[in-house]
């Protein structure tokens, strides 16, 4: 038996209400208004599809085996890299062993479900044990796109095994079609999107039930017998027409997210996937479709484990987490899509040394430090010579992570002076539970929110952009827990 | 310990040029500058000065790397000169390196030199910190810059010793407003306008809780000064021979980046070496006998917690000692009598040549309107780096008994 072991989820803590990106565009785009009600998710300036990524793995593996992992797949449309294996970089900030497999899947809204089937069928060929799925996207619209509204940031993450398996793999069925909804050049920064009223009638009103029908009859299951139908697609009651083609139950379809979230690209099948195990019961069948270029549909049957898989944000948890951010102007920087003067000092040089990162990666991405094996102290980074005054020991560090630690504010302050896209940037002394330290950039921040105590935990975040190489360097920072947050 | 260099070494002569946004000059000038005070008041002859060193920070923003640009510039018959740097303490350690060669003999007559001309950067502030951090650095490194770093000492300070936030604030604002009354009578210094406690508080934030006010100027200059042993002083017809009493150094080690201990509230190097200073000079109660400091006051928060680690107020005690007037013009141990980093400026290489220029003037009575009375020692602190990083230097000079 094969199927999925562990889910996590993450959706970025800003939203912005569609009604103010609607109002800032109504004078040349007033067709908006048909898509402008709820709110969407957006990144920080310092998060993209690779720190969403590493955030909904590490809310998957929470209480796993990191050792037992032994493949790691991610799928995005928006990697930061198009040459530079981004699912390296996952594994590296999750401090996985590197005797591993590893890819990336993009080119195609299906890429996340791709992964996914890719992932259960290895591990079912026995060739990997445990295989974990990453998918993220932040999808770039210009201004006044239908899908500037459309678009979520998110992702998801599940691990596939054949142990302690919380939803079974029962098959998929895919279609592979070259149906043109929209389309990104190599060349190009934004996608071209062509006419919604087809896209809904002929590409997901036709392709996605081929995959559907061939899927039931190859798995001989019925409509009444699924307790879950996700289909992700922004339109209106286009998931219940196909759910009713099959005697789904309109009421099992899956909210597509939209009205909280928005849709977050080739991360969205998984993503509305997570959602639905974090409320699914034992024997549940749920059916996932995956529409882009054809459509694949996968089924999966929820086991008696899914109730001892506790603890996990997935989806549900992230968008309580949720901050309200109606600057359209501040939304629009932390997609790049405007030029402000941000001043000299953000003209700085940030070539990286990629010798130094090599031999420092798992201090930079992953977050080790060292344990000092004749005293026992735990310090950051990891040192040649231990940093007890009262050891002074040579050569004696084992690695120590530090990623997973709590810690607490030591010092702070928030700084007017030097460029963050975030100012006043904060920043100050951690001191984690295990008494090493750390002076690290914070994130996700309120400003007259900070004080010295206040609990923080590390996340995996963007530390620069070299824009004049397409470098982005990554590097982890402190996330305060505001009190309001822990109740 | 060892004997130390007390009475070993004399400050036969000191320059100190204007500091400020000196735009109509370089820094080949303004050493000139400071250099022709120094080299007249010595009363000796370019020819007389065996070694010399320089000081310079950012030397990407002016001479460049090496000691040539100070050699080229004075040109000096090919003696050594060597170019150090220690962050904000390379004034001193410029200072550290002549006074060493002389009283280990290896030469009569040495000149240490400091300058940094920051005002071509374009912007406010010192410069950014970027490709040239180092390849490690470059990535490690979280987003900070100088207030930030240090405006942490006033978030821990407050921790510790359960200070409220507004007196706090109005105590920093009385160092920052002493210092601005005293550089307002040093025809020197960069800033000469006295500035209200009030107005200081009232200044928009640069980083919490630092505002305008209490940060330093950045400025251009230069400080100077040629050193000898006594008994060439003496015989080159010096009468009052200034001589120096300790020049302590202590460099973070790490403990306060990653060890458990230190608590962010305090300077661990300036702790040790002050109580290093007061032993080689053989000073027992610093309070008592100090009699005026020049501080690196390179924002308000640093002079307050540093009254307490350079072992003059008792640790907690800062504020009461600020308000009471204890620091100011005519307390006790007055301080920053010229202004300070504050106001007299802060050209990174010159500054601590430039502490040790004004407690050299007080020494010698040429102080004019800030002339203090009969002063017998004077203490200079510079430190380079920041609070949880950083070098601590502290010089003690005084009459040469």
């Amino acid at each position: 038996m094969v199927g999925i072991t562990s889910y996590g989820g993450y959706i970025p803590r800003m939203r912005i209400n569609r009604g103010v990106i609607y109002g800032a565009n109504a004078w040349m785009a007033p067709g908006l208004i048909g898509f402008a009600s709820g709110e969407r998710s957006f990144c920080n300036w310092d998060e993209d599809s690779l720190t969403m990524a590493v955030e909904a793995s590490r809310d998957c593996i929470k209480g796993f085996d990191k050792s037992a992992i032994d493949l790691v797949y991610f799928a995005s449309v928006t990697f930061p890299f198009l040459d530079r294996q981004n699912a390296g970089i996952l594994a590296t900030a999750l401090n996985l062993n590197e005797e591993i497999g590893s890819a990336d899947f993009s080119a195609s809204m299906r890429a996340g479900s791709a992964a996914l089937i890719a992932a259960l069928n290895a591990v079912k060929a026995g060739d990997y044990r445990n295989a974990l799925v990453a998918a993220a996207d932040r999808r770039i619209a210009k201004m006044a796109y239908l899908q500037e509204l459309w678009y979520g940031d998110g992702g998801a993450a599940l691990m596939v095994g054949t142990e302690n398996i919380i939803a079974e793999y029962l098959g998929n069925y895919t279609v592979t079609v070259d149906f043109v909804d929209h389309f990104r050049g190599a060349d190009r920064d934004y996608d071209y999107n062509w006419e919604e009223r087809w896209i809904r009638d002929e590409g997901y009103g036709k392709i996605v039930p081929r995959a559907v029908k061939g899927l039931m009859e190859k798995l001989n299951v019925e409509g009444k017998d699924i307790s879950k139908f996700i289909m992700p697609c922004v339109f209106g009651g286009a998931a219940q027409q196909v759910a009713g083609m099959f005697g789904i139950d309109p009421a099992v379809v899956a909210d597509n997210l939209q009205n909280v979230c928005g849709e977050t690209g080739t991360a969205h099948p998984l993503v509305m996937l997570v959602a639905a195990l974090q409320e699914a019961k034992p024997g549940d069948k749920i059916l996932v479709t995956s529409f882009g270029q054809g459509c694949a549909a996968m089924l999966f049957q929820v086991t008696d484990n899914i109730t001892k898989l506790k603890d996990r944000m997935g989806i549900s948890g992230s968008l309580a987490d949720r901050k309200e951010e109606n600057n359209y102007i501040k939304f629009l920087t932390y997609r790049d899509l405007v030029t402000q003067d941000w001043g000299m000092r953000a003209e700085a040089n940030w070539k990286t040394a990629l010798t130094a990162l090599y031999r420092e990666r798992k201090r930079i991405l992953g977050m080790v430090g060292g344990k000092c094996t004749k005293c026992g102290t735990e310090q950051f980074p990891k040192m040649e010579i231990c940093v007890n005054p009262n050891c002074g020991a040579i050569g004696t560090q084992v690695d120590c992570e530090f990623a997973n630690l709590s810690g607490k504010i030591m010092s702070y302050t928030g700084d007017l002076l030097t460029f963050t896209l975030d100012p006043p940037a904060h920043y100050g002394m951690i001191v984690f539970e295990n008494e090493g330290r750390a002076m690290m950039d914070f994130t996700d921040y309120e400003t007259g929110k900070i004080e010295v105590g206040l609990p923080v935990k590390n996340v995996f975040r963007i530390r620069n952009f070299d824009r004049d190489r397409g470098f982005v360097q990554y590097i982890w920072k402190a996330k305060p827990i505001l009190v309001e947050e822990e109740a | 310990m060892a004997d130390g260099i007390k009475d070993k070494v004399a400050v036969i002569g000191m320059g100190c040029t204007k500091f400020g946004e000196r735009w109509d000059v370089g820094a080949e000038q303004l050493m000139v500058e400071a250099y022709q005070e120094c080299l007249e008041d010595a009363g000796i002859d370019m020819k007389q000065i065996d070694a010399a060193w320089l000081g310079t920070c950012y030397d990407e923003l002016s001479l460049g790397k090496a000691a040539v640009g100070l050699a080229n510039t004075m040109h000096f018959p090919y003696i050594p000169v060597t170019r150090v740097e220690n962050f904000c303490a390379t004034g001193t350690e410029a200072f550290r390196g002549a006074a060493y060669a002389i009283a280990s003999g290896a030469c009569d007559i040495a000149l240490a030199i400091g300058v940094e001309k920051l005002k071509d950067t374009g912007y406010g502030g010192l410069p950014a910190i970027d490709s040239n951090a180092g390849a490690l650095n470059g990535q490690t490194l979280p987003n900070v810059s100088a207030p930030g770093l240090f405006a942490q000492l006033a978030s821990a300070y407050r921790a510790k010793h359960g200070v409220s936030k507004e007196d706090l604030k109005r105590a920093m604002a009385t160092v920052s407003s002493k210092s601005h009354d005293n550089g307002a009578k040093n025809p020197k210094a960069h800033l000469r306008k006295p500035v209200s406690v009030e107005k200081i508080m009232s200044a928009p934030f640069v980083a919490d809780p630092l505002g305008l006010f209490d940060c330093c100027g950045v400025s251009d200059g230069s400080a100077c000064a040629i050193l000898t042993t006594p008994e060439i002083a003496k015989s080159l017809g010096k009468k009052d021979i200034i001589t120096i009493k300790s020049i302590q150094i202590a460099v973070s080690n790490a403990q306060e980046l990653a060890y458990k201990e230190w608590d962010g509230s305090y300077f661990a190097t300036t702790r040790n070496a002050s109580r290093r200073a007061y032993e080689e000079a053989g000073i027992k109660n610093p309070r008592e006998e100090i009699s005026m400091m020049e501080l690196h006051d390179c924002f308000s928060i640093t002079e307050l917690v540093t009254y307490e680690d350079i072992g003059i107020s008792p640790v907690g005690g800062a504020i009461k000692d600020i308000m009471d007037g204890f620091y100011h013009a005519d307390g006790k141990v007055p301080c920053q009598i010229d202004g300070g980093l504050k106001c007299f400026g802060h050209p990174i290489g010159a500054s601590g040549l430039r502490m040790l220029y004004e407690m050299y003037l007080q020494l010698l009575g040429r102080a004019g309107d800030r002339q203090l009375k009969d002063p017998k020692y004077g203490l200079t602190h510079n430190l380079g780096g920041f609070p949880h990083n950083n070098i601590c230097a502290v010089s003690i000079i005084g009459r040469q008994n």
